[in-house]
């Protein structure tokens, strides 16, 4: 039985040990701000240190020059144009195929080990570590299929690896929409692949797109795979143009050139001893980091919108 | 002749605007066809690694013993005298990874309880998407700062620290997975029901005991995922260890020397100007199997792992 | 039901609550809760029953906006225990709450009926060997579950699992404890041996039920309060509410011509 003097003293030793339990809260709290800031100050730690080591570089001769023997001379015009065409490339390869797979997946798939199966693989192939896929080009597309160490199979090697990314951006936001919609549609008579094509695509593809700009950011950025497939060579040259003066205007042979891209020309200048070479490194890493982050940064900010946008 | 006593069934004329459009239908499944075509696509993806990792590792060890690629400790294929032992470029891969995940885990458990358990809606909105941006960064940046900020910053601390080693780039893995761990372990923790955190506030339990004695156990299995994630990850890095830990194959555990790991390797041989088919060449493909086997080994694991910490809500 | 009257262990007085949209949840509710008597809240749902209930332990305050008016006093401290400047985990330790749903943490038996104890910086093994032993036999689970104390928790049926919690709530000696529907989820079986706990426990503390049968707060209550939108329209003996209700209102919801 308590009394009341007993509840009171009680009281007394609850209060200071809730004092105590309350300190860790507080302690806790601080401690996990730390560790998220962490990542926050390494990030900016990591542009400051790139821009006060780079900023002699930021010109429109290191835009415009070829690579070149002497670093204070050398710039980046092979190493743009290649991650642009790679990117093409990428680009027309992985958004067609993943969304068609994601359109699969989410709309026609009958839910069994098949659909499964393939789940899994997906799953599995977002976890394969880059540089795998750099293998599988080189013995699949350089050789087997003899493309050689061009900017057709950089660009499909770049498509695989973010091939997981779109296919699981479409499936979410495909995800997304009621069935409600679908049903609509086919009241007034349309085809499965109306409904799809109309609609469906129509009303997911800003989660789409923000899944492709995600994708397109990784792949440019990425150095491994295509040093894989034997690119890092010095190239002083632009591919031959995709635009023509005379008909058809549309010119193929770049595909099958020769090309570096912007990674890999940080990675072979990082990977010379002469300190100038790192100037240019540092330049390059500030370039890359600069539009890789507007990319993530504007799919973040896509992404932000439509959640708060659509209320279905 | 017989009279016919039952009346044939009347086929009734179908007005052709209802009738069957054969060529849409046609159409509809040639549509399908197509899609499932691109969804095997991944299936192919995942066939053709397989098969190329094992087609070109077999040719590989048709001119060396699995023994000695087991044993051996030492990995000097291009050499004159050469020497297979896998063993110096997975302690390389294990020590880095080790490294990074010393780093990446408990930041990145702390973080995600902190997430989960006591930042506000707005504080979550900020740090959410900077965490993202830093999952956006190319590692060959990374590469940059370990060789060129971390690693000298460190040999103030430890002037003896050669300019290649496993230390600076493993802690730069860590830093670079942190938000792997934390967004993955904290999905986990936000799907456990509000209804246990209740139970726990309701006998006087502050939020860190709840986040640590409630919620954690009860997302203890997708915490364990997040960490698999953060180890695959770490294994197959492959730029930052390639730029600042060194290329030279080390049978060593100690983070202060230098040490290629498997990755590492792999650049470093495509680097140069191999043959097609050469011992060399087919090194690399060796190589990635057992990259490939090492990450299929720790996925084994943390499925077991999981498996033991069975959980339902 | 009621033979002697005993001391009031806590009231709440003039107790508005608004959620962080605006609404105004409770409406002025007055009324007493007696030492070691059971009191239970009725009315439809929407009504306001659970969140009154959930104002003391303050449990509301788990969730940023929402606010409080008014005063639930606890004795014999006189505490106000919805002033701002008492720890809601002071109340909780005090008050302890079952839930609608039986909700065991991920923990085996004996983990979880120690929890408060562990929550409260208890080390000593023998003391929290006891102490899980008394609060089991407490919510007559001892039986069932005394060779398996280390089994999972989830491992039970839902009405043991709703005897877990109540062990649980019980293993530090609260003064109070508030049942939130806390036989919704169950069959009738597993309802009955609750409602018999529950008589059993008003021997040795305060209970504030609140539930949507109108026989279970006839079977179990001492004092029964009707609310309806947020006000409290009825206060009084269980038997005086079921049988000669003075208002109107009250006697149209027992009968059934309402809600």
């Amino acid at each position: 039985m308590t009394t009341q003097a007993s509840v009171l003293a009680n009281l007394a030793e609850v209060r200071a040990m809730i004092r105590r339990h309350k300190r860790n809260d507080f302690i806790f709290s601080i401690i996990g701000l730390l560790a998220l800031m962490v990542g926050l100050l390494t990030l900016l730690i990591l542009f400051v240190d790139l821009v006060s080591d780079g900023y002699q570089r930021f010109n429109l001769e290191f835009l415009s020059n070829y690579p070149s023997r002497r670093a204070g001379n050398a710039g980046l015009l092979s190493a743009w144009v290649g991650s642009l065409l790679v990117m093409l490339v990428t680009f027309f390869s992985a958004v067609p195929m993943g969304v068609a797979a994601g359109v699969y997946l989410e709309e026609y798939a009958p839910k069994n080990w098949f659909s499964d199966l393939i789940e899994i693989n997906v799953t599995n192939l977002a976890g394969v570590p880059s540089i795998v896929y750099g293998l599988l080009a080189l013995s699949l597309f350089v050789y087997g299929l003899g493309l050689g160490e061009s900017i057709l199979t950089a660009g499909l090697t770049l498509g695989l690896l973010i091939l997981p990314i779109v296919i699981v951006a479409t499936r979410e936001s495909i995800r997304g929409i009621p069935v409600a919609i679908r049903e609509a549609a086919y009241a007034v008579g349309a085809t499965k692949w109306q409904v799809v094509f109309h609609h469906v695509l129509h009303y997911s593809s800003g989660g789409i797109l923000t899944g492709i700009i995600i994708g397109m950011a990784r792949a440019l950025g990425e150095t491994a795979p295509i040093i894989t497939i034997g690119a890092l060579t010095f190239i002083a040259f632009l591919p031959p143009s995709p635009i023509t003066e005379a008909a058809p205007f549309i010119n193929f042979e770049w595909l099958s050139s020769g090309f570096t891209v912007l990674p890999i020309q940080m990675f072979n200048w990082l990977s010379r001893p002469d300190h100038a070479f790192h100037i240019n490194a540092a330049a390059t890493g500030a370039l890359i980091i600069v539009v890789t982050l507007l990319m993530n940064g504007t799919a973040i900010w896509l992404r932000y919108r439509i959640r708060k946008n659509i209320k279905w | 002749m017989t009279t016919q006593v039952l009346q044939k069934p009347i086929d009734l004329p179908i007005s052709p605007r209802l009738a069957k459009n054969v060529r849409r239908h046609v159409l509809e499944r040639v549509i399908e066809f197509i899609l499932m075509l691109a969804a095997l696509s991944a299936v192919a993806t995942t066939i053709a690694i397989v098969v190329i990792l094992l087609y070109e590792s077999l040719s590989f060890f048709e001119h060396v013993s699995i023994i000695d690629f087991l044993t051996d400790t030492q990995w000097t294929p291009l050499f004159e005298d050469a020497h297979y032992g896998i063993l110096p470029l997975v302690s390389g891969t294990l020590t880095t990874s080790a490294i990074a995940l010393g780093v990446a885990i408990p930041l990145g458990t702390i973080g995600a309880i902190y997430l989960s358990e006591f930042a506000s809606h707005r504080t979550r909105e900020i740090v959410k998407p900077i965490l993202e941006l830093l999952v956006g960064v190319p590692t060959v940046v990374f590469g940059y700062f370990a060789l060129l900020f971390v690693t000298p910053l460190l040999q103030m601390i430890f002037p003896e620290l050669p300019g290649f080693n496993m230390l600076g780039p493993g802690i730069v893995m860590g830093i670079m997975i942190i938000p792997y761990i934390s967004s993955v372990a904290e999905d986990a923790m936000r799907a456990v029901p509000m209804s246990m955190r209740e139970g726990s506030y309701a006998m006087g339990a502050t939020r860190f005991q709840t986040a640590v004695r409630v919620v954690t156990p009860a997302a203890i299995s997708g915490i364990i995922a997040a960490y698999i994630l953060g180890i695959s990850r770490a294994v197959g890095e492959t730029m930052v260890v390639a730029l600042a830990a060194g290329q030279q194959p080390n049978l060593t555990f100690n983070p202060m020397e230098s040490a290629a790991t498997i990755t590492a390797y792999i650049v470093q041989v495509a680097m140069g100007d191999l043959p097609h088919g050469s011992i060399g060449y087919q090194s690399i493909f060796a190589a990635g199997l057992v990259l490939m086997l090492m990450t299929l080994v720790f996925n084994i694991l943390g499925h077991i792992t999981r498996k033991k910490f069975r959980e339902t809500y | 039901m009621v033979t002697t009257t005993s001391p009031i262990k806590a009231e709440s007085r003039d107790l508005n609550f608004y959620y962080s949209n605006g609404h105004k949840a409770l409406k002025g509710i007055t009324m007493p809760l007696y030492e070691k008597r059971i009191t239970a809240l009725i009315g439809p749902s929407g009504c306001g029953k659970s969140t009154f209930l959930r104002c003391f332990n303050r449990m509301h305050d788990l969730y940023p906006g929402n606010s409080y008016e008014g005063q639930i006093v606890m004795h014999p401290d006189n505490t106000n225990i919805l002033d701002n400047g008492v720890d809601p985990i002071e109340v909780r330790m005090r008050i302890s709450m079952v839930f609608q749903k039986p909700n065991p943490f991920p923990k085996s038996i004996y983990e979880n009926v120690a929890y408060g104890l562990r929550v409260r910086g208890e080390r000593n093994k023998r003391a929290v060997d006891d102490k899980v032993e008394e609060a089991l036999k407490g919510a007559a689970l001892w039986d069932e579950v005394k060779n398996r104390l280390h089994d999972l928790a989830f491992n039970l049926s839902g009405g043991q699992q709703q005897r877990l919690c109540i062990a649980r709530a019980l293993a530090t000696d609260p003064e109070i404890m508030l049942f939130d529907e806390p036989t919704s989820a169950l069959d009738p079986i597993a309802t009955a041996n609750i409602e018999e706990l529950m008589s059993e426990l008003r021997n040795k503390l305060t209970i504030l039920v609140v539930t949507h049968n109108m026989q279970q707060a006839a079977r179990v209550s001492d004092y029964t309060a009707y609310m309806y939108l947020g006000e409290l329209i009825e206060y009084d003996d269980t038997d005086r509410i079921f049988t000669n209700p003075s208002r109107k209102e009250t006697e149209d919801y027992i009968t059934g011509k309402f809600g």
